[in-house]
């Protein structure tokens, strides 16, 4: 087996063996503390452009299957495991997890002391990264091929990841509402939740207008999650601040709540090393419950945790916090139909614990029905 | 929601003795709870009747009562205690049971006190079969499919929709009798028709098989606010079929996708929610259908459990401890991770490593017990392993086990490997069936066709294969180089291991691998797989590139733990090093814990500056020992306290250059081989039995004609009374010897002569190299030849006088100089007509230190650490560690009384194995009774062991010739006291000739008379008899015996095998009709 180096930005050189294609890969690297789910992040567009570092030690280990794509192919920039699987086990299992990789062209690296690097990832934060696979270059020339690459900050992604063309998701059993999904890099597992109550979603590129919007008359409109830095995502933003104006309710998840945070007035900002799990408590600040939930976000809303906050749309309020470092993880307008959480309700992979806020949606759209004439 | 102030005072309710599949875990967990009470400024009321706990130290408690967990005593100490609330969901099923009967009674609430933690309600949703059922219906999950049947064209009809394979549950019957499993329909009125004759209602269940499928377990916590979390998921490798207690058991699942897991854990949630556990823990078992996953849930337990601890220890995530804070009124949210110290307890652990737990088994004891692995538990007890891969995790636990069976062999040649046989046994799952697996494949089995034997997930097997592969890679000519030293150990193959491949000696291996720097990195369980830094030191080893072992600057001391619990080394054992760890801290020493059972508390990360959960053999304990010599300054090793395990690890440790701390080892060698221990006896003037060893049958029964019947009989190579035996003559002797041994020059048989009538007596005793300290002497209250493990015993001894006291401790005084002890010794003696013998010595921490130390009030083993250090019997006086005293004072008169766990096997024609006592040990724990008298304090223990003696009603006498003599007296006192007796015709005869009337009934083999006169099993099962006297003639047992003795364990009536057992229960019988038998705690009888 081939060697295959993965380096870091700081100088920081791992050495592995080759795994799924060979080649050189660069992007940011994060780590994920998934210990089931891989084929749900491998396929999430939120990890486009990053390379990702499995901590849990062995992966593979069920293969691949259609059902569980979150989307059409591999986002991730890279995959970086400690064991990877030589057998699939599964009734579901479709493919090989690494053949799966090498058809999609994902770099990877195996046998690499994954845990040292997830320390030095907490400890230095997220970083850039080149995984240079069967390639015979001096570890000098590697980190200069690094250093040469993007950095995530600054990065507007949207356009590589979104639909190039509307579709839609038909309601499961009778139509209830009808939603638009702007897709900034939406998972299936959202509009699959959504439908599932009984919701038409029709998924919308990035670059939609409000007009586009409002041509399909919805009862509310989705912010989906998606890769990049939400400082990038003017459009966007300026499209949410139409929408609130039309009073259409909206629920963002993610990157999707970032930038409904951005409407608001609110300023984001980059974590030292993000939220990567599924394991991730987050406290309802309402009922004061916990909930277990799925995180996949390097970046976070600055807003005031306690009491209310006054914004041009309304009074609003920091509704759930991260329990782990006090991240807040979701909010909403009072008057308004409005909400978003900075996690994953729609878990795939990760606990179902919050996917009472997609019920919260739909009874939103009850609540602030569609303006009679508008169209 | 905060603390619930109004909570000021609450009793814990331990979990008893050790038995099978209620072992240390729940010291473990209980005393997290005591520690959780106490710190949050609660009083804290404690009763367990195991001595041998951690928790019931008197430090543990405010009032601990080391008395039996029934509902009747405890109602004692809840009127003498008043606590605000009642704590039972730590103790495992013994304190649930009898919590639920304290509440069912009434009780709780006449002393206006409560469950905490708990609800009966839904205690009882969750263990009654029926309501769990509902329960899983509602919530949408399933269970297995039944049908009620009664009558042939039922069952034929409801084996169609079930599908075949069907197992079939006659109703009422007992054990298990008549259920099988079909395979199809001539099958089925073969085992059905069966079954509905054996069925009192000619009813049979008809189940469909989960057989074969997946098995899984969640452990899953709640709190008051209804926030559940999952803190750990647990795979079984062996499949449904096997209890997971004797599974080979994996964390995290493996072979699951999310979308899978996550139904496993919306099941969890849901069924906890629905079932209604307020707050604390549970677990939830699955069985995974592994062609098309459809999920069944099987069962769960509303309490802390085994697995709660296996997932602790697995995960970094201390269940015991969070589910005591939630049960006072705490949320999860509020409480804080120990080991991140800035996240909250409201998360789920996540791993970055995998754990493999492997089983203990000791069927080795019990000779005639089915060796079948079933969904009763037979294990004793467990090694965890972790590791950075499944292979890594797998060879550690196996080689934790300390049994060469279990380690992996890779002979160079095959042909010896019987490929089809193994193919065919491996269909069976036994003690070993994994290593049947592997070696199989070393043979070329492939996944398929091991896969169709065993169910076991191809998964797991491939990771086998991956092992084999290595293994015929390493065994390749060609240096050793790094390269092929790290593909060794990238799979944790051992140096031993590496060796035999490679056909040089370990110490080769090891030798080339230092100088190579080949050496592991120890990574930390840090419940967040490195998403935060964590501050408590667990480690565990891996051959990696970064270790994570933080310098120290104050000098350390390693302790070596005892490894897996097995009969003769449990958790006294884990006592002891506990203690060191507790008292060197004190002193200022920075302590290094190294063991790798989960159960213990030894294996708490807060017990210990660090902890390494690593296997207790050489090469892994030089490796931590080198870690750790660079990680600061280390002062040595303690290896007296922990048992046979560290004690055999002495020699090589010092011979590798480490120190060890206290006896040395070639003391300890003096006083274990059997040559140079009399030697030392001999310089001392202290007399031993005569013994001869013989290399051949006709030395023996040499031996024997010299030194007189009856002899003691084992191998020299085995140690714990393994293979012992007690013969009276020349041909049993010859029996033994061609039946149980083989006999040749390098493996010569000892014969001892064995005093038959001797008095035992237990000696610990501590010595510092001038002085001696008298820890207790014990006397056992059966007669020599029981294993002292198995033996009641009493302390203070009842029946020696001063004068012999003096002998005593003059002898062990002699010996421990002689032997050059420097920490505790044990001394078993014999007084046989006034000579006192030496039977054996052992320089170390006994199974009786915790015994003595409750018994006395004196911690010997924390005495024994410090002396190990350098501190002197005169200096721990003057610290107060030791008592002023010159030797130990017993406090109150205290019986040990051994449990021992027949009812837990049968044979394999599906009935009970012999309940005999012998030279061999087969309890598997202990209690302990202290009472101001000895008949008090033995019916206590009788009632902490078995249940209760009887105060009136019927007895049932059978005697050996050899023992009808002196039983006599007890059985004329039994008369006395208002019982009526029955004995077989011997013993009855036998005691007419001396006035006492004893009914006759016919023996098991006579059958009924003709008039219909019952047989003694026949009124045994007829729940007719209160009490069971019966002495066996040698081990050659008589069915008669036999059938009498299981028919009594079967049916939980007290059987008493020796005649100063019967005396000793006719004193408890008579303090049970005095009247109350009163409680008292420790601290009030250490005052005394």
């Amino acid at each position: 087996m081939a060697k295959a180096f993965l380096v870091l930005d700081d100088g920081r050189i791992f050495e592995g063996k080759s795994w799924a294609a060979t080649g050189r890969t660069f992007g940011e690297a994060v780590f994920q503390t998934g210990m089931t789910g891989y084929q749900e992040t491998l396929t999430d567009p939120s990890y486009h452009r990053q390379v990702v570092v499995m901590t849990a030690p062995h992966i593979g280990n069920t293969g691949v299957n259609t059902p569980d794509n979150e989307s059409k192919k591999i986002w991730v920039a890279g995959f970086v495991v400690r064991n990877p699987s030589t057998i699939t086990s599964n009734w579901r299992s479709e493919k090989d997890l690494e053949a799966e990789l090498i058809d999609q062209g994902i770099v990877g690296i195996q046998g690499i002391d994954t845990r040292a690097l997830t320390r030095h990832l907490r400890d230095r934060g997220a970083m850039r990264v080149g995984i240079f696979s069967g390639i015979e270059i001096s570890r000098e020339e590697m980190i200069i091929e690094v250093r040469k690459t993007e950095a995530m900050s600054g990065a507007y992604l949207s356009a590589d990841v979104s639909t190039a063309q509307p579709y839609i998701v038909p309601a499961v059993g009778v139509k209830k509402f009808t939603v638009a999904a702007i897709d900034l890099g939406i998972k299936g597992a959202t509009p699959r939740a959504l439908s599932a109550r009984g919701v038409e979603v029709h998924v919308l590129p990035f670059n939609s207008t409000l007009e586009d919007i409002k041509a399909i008359n919805p009862d509310g409109v989705f912010l989906s999650n998606g890769p990049g830095d939400p400082a990038t995502m003017t459009d966007v933003v300026d499209l949410v601040r139409g929408i609130l104006l039309e009073e259409i309710p909206i629920f963002g998840i993610c990157f999707g709540h970032q930038i409904l945070g951005r409407a608001l007035g609110f300023e984001t900002y980059k974590l030292q090393f993000g939220h990567r799990g599924i394991n991730q408590p987050v406290l309802d600040k309402n009922t004061g419950k916990v909930e277990i939930t799925a995180h996949n976000h390097g970046f976070a809303i600055k807003a005031p945790t306690e009491g209310v906050f006054n914004t041009v749309f309304g009074s609003g309020e920091v509704t759930h916090v991260g329990l782990n470092d006090g991240v807040v993880e979701g909010l909403q307008l009072l008057d308004r139909g409005a909400f978003s959480v900075q996690y994953h309700p729609e878990a795939a992979a990760g606990p179902h614990d919050a996917a009472y806020l997609f019920d919260r949606f739909v009874d939103l759209m009850a609540k602030y029905p569609r303006k009679v004439g508008v169209n | 929601m905060p603390r619930d102030t109004s909570i000021k005072s609450v009793l814990v309710i331990g979990s008893g003795p050790i038995v099978i599949g209620q072992a240390c875990e729940f010291d473990y967990s209980g005393t997290q709870a005591c520690r959780v009470l106490r710190a949050e400024g609660v009083r804290v009321i404690l009763v367990n009747s195991n001595p041998a706990t951690i928790m019931t130290d008197p430090e543990f408690a405010d009032a601990t009562y080391i008395e039996p967990i029934t509902p009747e005593f405890i109602e004692k100490i809840i009127a003498k205690e008043r606590p605000d609330g009642v704590l039972a969901t730590l103790g495992g099923q013994t304190a649930l049971n009898a919590a639920i009967g304290l509440q069912k009674a009434g009780t709780l609430e006449r002393y206006g006190t409560k469950l905490i933690g708990a609800d009966v309600d839904a205690i009882e949703r969750g263990e009654n079969r029926e309501i769990f059922k509902s329960i899983v219906s509602k919530i949408g999950g399933e269970s297995a499919k039944s049908v009620i049947c009664h009558t042939m064209e039922e069952i034929i009809a409801g084996a169609a929709i079930l599908n075949y394979p069907v197992v079939v549950r006659p109703s009422f019957t007992m054990g298990g009798l008549g259920s099988g499993i079909a395979f199809d329909e001539e099958n089925l009125r073969q085992i059905a028709g069966a079954g509905l004759r054996h069925s009192p209602t000619s009813e049979v269940l008809l189940e469909e098989s989960i057989l074969g499928w997946k098995e899984y377990e969640l452990e899953v916590m709640r709190d008051s606010s209804d926030n559940v979390v999952i803190v750990c998921s647990i795979e079984n490798i062996d499949p449904m079929g096997v209890h997971t207690g004797d599974s080979i058991t994996v964390a995290p699942a493996l072979t699951l996708t999310d979308v899978e897991f996550q139904k496993l854990r919306n099941l969890s949630i849901d069924i906890i929610r629905e079932v209604g556990v307020a707050t604390g823990g549970c677990n939830i078992q699955f069985a995974v259908n592994p062609d098309n996953g459809r999920i069944i849930v099987i069962e769960m337990n509303p309490r802390v459990s085994r697995s709660s601890a296996l997932a602790s220890k697995a995960t970094g995530f201390p269940i015991a401890k969070i589910a005591t804070k939630l049960a006072i009124g705490y949320t999860l949210d509020e409480i804080k991770n120990d080991i991140t110290q800035v996240t909250p307890a409201s998360f789920e652990p996540t791993l970055d490593y995998i754990v493999v737990k492997a089983p203990r088994f000791a069927f080795e004891k019990f000779a005639d017990a089915d060796p079948r692995l079933t969904t009763t538990m037979k294990s004793v007890g467990e090694a965890m392993a972790i590791g950075r891969s499944f292979p890594e995790a797998l060879m550690k636990a196996l080689r934790s086990l300390e049994r060469k069976e279990a380690i992996f062999q890779f002979p160079a040649d095959t042909s010896g490997i019987d490929k089809a046989r193994l193919l065919q046994s491996m269909k069976i799952p036994t003690e070993y069936r994994l290593q049947q697996v592997q070696q199989a494949m070393w043979a070329g089995a492939d996944i398929e066709e091991i896969f169709a034997a065993t169910k076991i997930d191809r998964w797991f097997l491939h990771q086998l294969e991956l092992i084999n592969t290595r293994a015929r890679e390493l065994a390749q000519p060609g240096e050793l180089t790094v390269e092929v030293l790290r593909s060794a150990k990238e799979m944790e193959f051992s140096d031993a291991q590496i060796a035999a491949l490679r056909g040089i000696t370990e110490e080769d291996v090891r030798k080339v691998r230092h100088h190579l720097n080949v050496r592991p990195v120890y990574k930390t369980v840090d419940t967040c797989a490195a998403e935060f830094e964590a501050f408590t030191p667990y480690y565990y080893s891996s051959y990696e590139e970064e270790t994570e072992v933080k310098p120290r600057t104050k000098p350390a001391v390693i302790i070596l733990g005892s490894g897996p619990n097995r009969i003769g080394q449990g958790i006294e054992f884990d006592y002891s090093c506990v203690h060191a760890s507790f008292t060197l801290r004190e002193a200022g020493f920075e302590t290094i814990m190294i063991n790798c059972n989960p159960e213990t508390v030894s294996t708490d990360y807060d017990t210990s500056d660090r902890l390494y959960f690593e296997p207790l053999t050489l090469e892994d304990v030089l490796e931590v020992i080198h870690a750790e010599t660079l990680a600061g300054p280390v002062l040595g090793v303690i290896t007296q306290l922990g048992g046979q395990t560290p004690l055999g690890l002495a020699a090589g440790l010092k011979a590798a250059g480490v120190t060890i701390l206290g006896t040395s080892p070639e003391a300890i060698n003096l006083a274990e081989e059997r040559g140079a221990f009399g030697r030392v006896l001999e310089e001392q003037g202290l007399t031993a039995p005569e013994f001869g060893m013989a290399a051949s049958q006709m030395e023996a029964l040499a031996i024997a004609t010299r030194i007189g019947y009856p002899v003691l009989v084992r191998p020299s190579f085995v140690l714990g009374g393994r293979g012992m035996e007690i013969v009276y003559d020349d041909a049993s002797l010859s029996g033994f010897i061609s039946r149980a041994t083989e006999i040749t020059p390098d493996h010569p048989v000892l014969v001892d002569r064995f005093l038959d009538s001797a008095i035992e007596i237990d000696v610990d005793a501590l010595y510092d190299g001038h002085e001696l300290f008298l820890g207790g002497v014990m006397e056992h209250i059966e007669e020599a030849g029981i294993h002292s493990g198995d033996s009641a015993c009493v302390l203070p001894a009842m029946t020696i006088t001063a004068t012999q006291n003096k002998a005593i401790r003059e002898a062990t005084l002699k010996i421990a100089q002689g032997v050059g002890v420097l920490g505790l010794i044990n001394i078993q003696f014999a007084m046989a007509e006034e000579v006192l013998y030496v039977l054996e010595a052992n320089p170390r921490a006994s199974r009786t230190v915790p015994f003595v130390s409750k018994a006395t009030g004196v911690p010997l083993a924390k005495a024994a650490a410090r002396i190990s250090l350098g501190a002197t019997i005169a200096d721990l006086k003057l610290e107060g560690l030791l008592p002023n005293s010159v030797d130990g004072v017993a406090k109150g008169i205290s019986v040990k009384e051994a449990v021992l766990p027949w009812n837990r096997f049968r044979r394999t024609d599906g009935r009970g194995v012999d309940a005999v006592l012998g030279p061999e040990m087969r309890s598997t724990g202990e209690v302990m009774g202290i009472a101001d008298t000895f008949g008090e304090s033995y019916a206590k223990s009788q009632i902490s062991a078995f249940g209760s003696l009887p105060k009136s009603g019927t007895v049932f006498i059978s005697l050996a010739d050899k023992d009808k003599e002196s039983g006599i007296s007890p059985a004329r006192a039994l008369l006395s006291l208002g019982f009526k007796l029955l004995a077989t015709g011997g013993t009855a005869d036998f005691l007419a000739v001396n006035d006492i009337l004893a009914h006759k009934v016919r023996k098991n083999s006579e059958g009924s008379g003709p008039m219909g006169e019952r047989t003694i099993v026949e009124l045994l099962n007829s729940g007719d008899v209160d009490l069971v006297i019966n002495t066996p003639v040698g081990r050659g047992t008589r069915a008669d015996g036999w059938a009498i003795r299981t028919a009594a364990v079967q049916r939980s009536i007290p059987c008493i095998t020796t005649t100063a057992g019967f005396s000793a229960a006719v004193e408890g019988i008579k303090a049970l009709q005095r009247g109350e038998l009163s409680v008292l705690p420790i601290q009030e009888w250490l005052k005394k």
